[in-house]
């Protein structure tokens, strides 16, 4: 609450005297930045509160760097400076007083001015009121979020001046919702009641905190009236019409809440889904189509990912489009590894399941032995680029985060891709034919032994394109592949074997399922829950969902 | 670097292979039981060099009462059960005079009751969830009152948090941990339906559901804090998550107790920064002991990218300690080095000096470290002075009662004061 008057001091500055700022105050900050570097943590807070009741230009080349963590100061004279990293590994220094540029110096040279969460709280509070007005429609309404979520004297004076002005409508919207909180906390009975009425279809967190923080205070309140009970009669009236207003507001809002929660879960089932789809995919065609256990199908995916990490090393700069290298080269890198595979240990294995996933196997541990001697035991760092970060605001309580998004997209193009070669084209075409009937295939001059190879270097192509996927999700390490391996063959087995379909609905189904569980009992048991009702579910029918039915399924 | 890396590792097998035929009458024998293969491996195999390098320095310094340190390194390959069989191994075989090993609070009581059968001495260096004391284990990583405890009340005093989530991987450290945790919030004050618990499998991957429901429960008003003994690579993907559903350490911080230097430095960093982390040690702090460590470290491995942390600290503390008894006791014999341990000091290399307590617990400072972009920690709290180690928590009633002393008279690793009885049992 200490921050409160500095802030309010603030705006009585920057609203009332913005043009004409004090000689003093310009002449106290450089002594105020001074004592930057050399000031403890818990005296911080005072010092960031002068520097901002200065209200001088530069307050914000201050603080924004501050809480940004990219204020610091020369180990030599103490001049406080901000700094950009550049990409030689060079920081290039700017005095925040005067803006100098100065000349760009090694890490060893400059030391940091150290903040802590409450801190860049602070910052962020004091900051937000000075971007209310800003130009940029944006920019206010982050400010006004800020605003919402830590409501202040000084915000809500500016808001109350700002609001008549306001062109932006969202911004507009917000600025009604802060200043009807205030009148929630702060007004008369008649004018809360006005205030509850209007706020019941606002979803944001605060609004239903601000309302059952008013009905708990009114009932403790009424509670103790009762006793005394020397209220009049009108006013108790108004006061029980505000008690039901705030319960059937609280009510809708909670009701809201739950359609949307209900929503929040189907997207993560199918985010889980689309991640099992990925993995399972390729094992569709290598063991689905082509009957092969591959155990070394998971590894397929670390290499994937182990690519990506690659590329990402190989071309430091291109990070937001090292995504769409990475997909091609993955697939090439995996499935020349498949063909590989395939020409060098499981064609001399066919007919012989039980040799086969022994010797698939042991390949799966030396892949991993590999990756370990090359890249070290340790998990390799994969950057996400920009546009996978964050999430799609869809209303205050509801947001998707857009890797998972990307993810889902991406699963359901790999499928649809897929689906269109096996269909449309004619290694296809060779492809179901030799699954069918190998030997009238032949027959027919099908080179079954090259539509092996290819086959398997498809379905390994596309758990490298999986494992594209993964490295924005899960930790680029050796034991990648192990995580999947075990669920990847479920999907397909659930599925029905050599049914593509069956992979996308038994994979959606899985996912979704598992994610509705979830909340409710905890990821251990949903976990097992999935597992013992699909045993259940394959003694029941032992083809999967979408057995193949004919002469092909023989 | 690369040669002699290579010489020092192919030493190490040879050794390793040699240990049957080539019994060298002089030489103190050194066994590592850290897991070199399998899911430890990526914490594990750094403390198995640093025993090392500790080893080649010690002889490099002359040795250990005029003879050689000789190291016996096996992998227990992250198979709980193979650390028991590893260990009467290296015991019984190899004979070795001392051992410095385990990470998993499982593989160490694993290995614990062939410890005590064929009176073994082991080194144990990593933060644990307390409610032991072995007479033939040294505990030189942090108890619960050395790291979460402290944590806690950093939370609630100066991050002013009213809502707890402690989050954690679904074993024996977090869950005692969580246990003791849980009761020393209600002790506070804080009420049931303002704590929630979850756990999660090892290597857990799809937190969006977890971290949905620690947003919601964050945002009702009151400020929120996650306490997580999330192990190992599952941090990586619950950071992700927070980051990108888009809760800032600002909004709901998350102090972790499994989280250092090492686990940082395979990870963009970004998303993390803020965030806390407890521990007794940080490469971050500037004492010349500890330039001085990481020096040693960087040259030994021929890395300049690697980094340091705080089992590494207990492991050097731990090595330094024994080495300090054995030269007091005049002798490696195990009964005798144990009796000298209790009272041996070494300077931290954060500062401050470490001392071993009769409970076989160290004396440390607590620190508590923001997450910065290049994957060090800030020191933002650190305790005045260092806090000795509590082998039985104060705050499980079924340990309230219990002390550990293994100096003369008590003798015992689980007494009870209010009965004065010591139950033999000791884990």
């Amino acid at each position: 609450m200490l921050r409160l008057l500095p802030l309010l001091l603030l705006f009585v500055m920057s609203f009332n005297a913005s043009a004409a700022v004090g000689e003093t105050q310009q002449s106290v900050l450089p002594a105020l930045v001074e004592q930057l570097p050399n000031t403890k943590l818990n005296k911080m807070a005072l010092l960031i509160e002068q520097i901002a009741a200065t209200s001088t230009p530069q307050v914000s080349d201050i603080l924004q760097p501050l809480m940004d963590g990219d204020l610091y100061y020369l180990k030599a004279n103490k001049r406080v400076v901000s700094v950009f990293k550049n990409q030689q590994k060079q920081y290039e220094l700017t005095d925040v007083l005067t803006a100098e540029v100065l000349p760009a110096v090694s890490k060893s040279a400059i030391k940091k001015v150290r903040t802590n969460n409450r801190l860049r709280g602070q910052i962020r509070d004091l900051l937000a009121n000075l971007d209310l007005t800003n130009a940029d429609a944006d920019t206010r309404i982050a400010a006004l979020k800020q605003l919402l979520d830590n409501p202040n004297q000084a915000g809500l004076s500016a808001v109350n001046k700002l609001i008549k002005s306001e062109k932006d409508d969202d911004a507009r919207e917000l600025m009604s919702v802060i200043l009807l909180l205030d009148q929630l906390e702060t007004g008369t009975i008649s004018e809360k009641l006005s205030a509850a009425k209007q706020l019941g279809d606002r979803l944001e967190p605060t609004v239903k905190n601000a309302l059952v923080k008013e009905l708990d205070r009114f009932s403790t309140e009424s509670t103790s009236n009762d006793s005394t009970s020397t209220d009049n009669d009108s006013s108790s009236a108004e006061a029980k019409e505000l008690k039901t207003v705030l319960t059937n507001a609280i009510d809708s809002i909670e009701q809201q809440a739950s359609v949307f929660s209900l929503a929040e879960n189907l997207f993560f089932g199918l985010s889980l889904g689309s991640v099992l789809l990925l993995a399972a995919i390729g094992l569709a065609i290598t063991f689905g189509v082509m009957g092969v256990i591959n155990m070394a199908h998971g590894e397929m995916m670390m290499l994937g990912a182990y690519t990506t990490y690659v590329i990402q090393q190989t071309f430091p700069n291109l990070i937001e489009y090292s995504l769409l290298m990475a997909v091609p080269a993955a697939f090439l890198v995996s499935g020349f590894v498949g063909v590989l595979i395939e020409r060098g240990v499981i064609r001399f294995l066919k007919g012989r399941p039980l040799e086969t996933l022994l010797a698939t196997f042991g390949i799966s541990l030396i892949l991993q032995q590999l990756v370990r001697s090359v890249f070290s035991p340790l998990n390799r760092q994969v950057e996400a680029p920009q546009w996978m970060s964050g999430s799609l605001e869809i209303n205050p309580i509801l947001s998707l985060t857009y890797n998972r998004l990307y993810i889902i997209l991406f699963a359901l193009m790999v499928f649809f891709s897929l689906l269109m070669i096996l269909k449309n084209s004619s290694l296809g075409l060779h492809v179901r034919a030799v699954s069918q009937n190998r030997d009238m295939a032949r027959a027919l001059s099908v080179k079954s032994s090259w539509v092996d190879a290819i086959t398997f270097g498809l379905g390994s192509g596309i758990a490298g394109v999986a494992g594209v996927a993964l490295s924005q999700l899960t930790n680029v390490g050796p034991n990648l592949g192990q995580a999947y391996i075990i669920d990847s063959f479920l999907v397909v087995v659930f599925g029905g074997v050599g049914n593509l379909w069956g992979t996308l609905v038994a994979a959606m189904t899985m996912g979704t399922f598992n994610k509705i569980l979830e909340p409710s009992m905890g990821p251990v048991l949903a976990n097992i829950i999935v597992l013992v009702s699909l045993v259940l579910f394959i003694q029941k029918r032992p083809k999967g969902l979408f057995p193949q039915k004919g002469r092909a399924a023989e | 670097m690369k040669l002699k890396k290579l010489i020092v590792a192919s030493s190490i097998v040879a050794t390793g292979l040699m240990t049957n035929f080539a019994y060298a009458a002089d030489s103190i024998k050194v066994g590592v039981l850290h897991s070199l293969s399998g899911t430890m491996a990526i914490s594990e195999t750094t403390l198995k060099d640093t025993v090392l390098m500790m080893i080649e320095d010690q002889n490099a310094k002359g040795g250990l009462l005029g003879k050689k340190l000789e190291p016996v390194v096996v992998d227990p390959a992250s198979n709980w059960p193979l650390f028991a069989e590893k260990g009467r191994e290296l015991l019984a075989k190899d004979k070795v005079d001392v051992i410095f090993g385990s990470w998993t609070s499982v593989s160490r009581k694993s290995v614990l009751p062939v410890l005590e059968e064929l009176n073994g001495l082991m080194f144990y260096p990593v933060q644990y969830e307390g409610e032991e004391s072995s007479k033939n284990v040294f505990y030189t990583g942090a108890a619960p009152n050395q790291q979460a405890i402290p944590a806690v009340d950093y939370l609630i005093n100066d991050i002013g948090a009213e809502r707890f989530v402690l989050l954690g991987t679904d074993y024996v450290y977090p869950r005692t941990t969580n246990k003791i945790l849980e009761a020393y919030l209600m002790a506070q004050g804080v009420k049931s339906e303002d704590i929630m618990i979850n756990y999660t499998p090892f290597g857990h991957s799809d937190w969006q559901n977890i971290v949905a429901d620690v947003k919601r429960f964050g945002s009702e008003g009151k400020q929120t804090a996650v306490i997580s003994t999330v192990n190992g690579d599952a941090n990586i993907p619950f950071y992700k998550e927070l980051g990108n559903q888009g809760i800032s350490a600002e909004d709901i911080p998350v102090i972790a107790f499994s989280v250092g230097e090492e686990e940082l430095s395979g990870f963009d960093a970004k998303p993390l920064v803020g965030h806390l982390a407890a521990w007794n040690y940080f490469q971050s702090v500037e004492t010349e002991e500890n330039e001085a460590f990481i020096a040693q470290w960087k040259k030994y491995i021929g890395d300049d990218k690697r980094v340091t942390n705080d089992p590494m600290e207990a492991t050097y503390i731990g090595f330094k300690m024994w080495v300090k008894a054995v030269e007091k006791a005049g002798t490696t014999d195990v009964d005798a080095v144990e009796q000298a341990m209790i009272g041996i000091a070494i300077p931290n290399l954060t500062g401050g000096i470490a001392v071993m307590n009769p409970n076989h617990h160290l004396s440390k400072p607590v620190l508590i470290g923001e997450i910065q972009e290049d994957g060090q920690f800030e020191v933002v709290w650190e305790t005045p002075d260092t806090v000795i180690g509590d082998a039985w928590s104060d705050f499980l009633p079924s340990s309230k009662n219990l002390v550990s002393d293994w100096t003369a008279p008590i003798k015992c690793g689980n007494f009870d004061v209010t009965t004065a009885k010591c139950s033999g049992q000791q884990f």
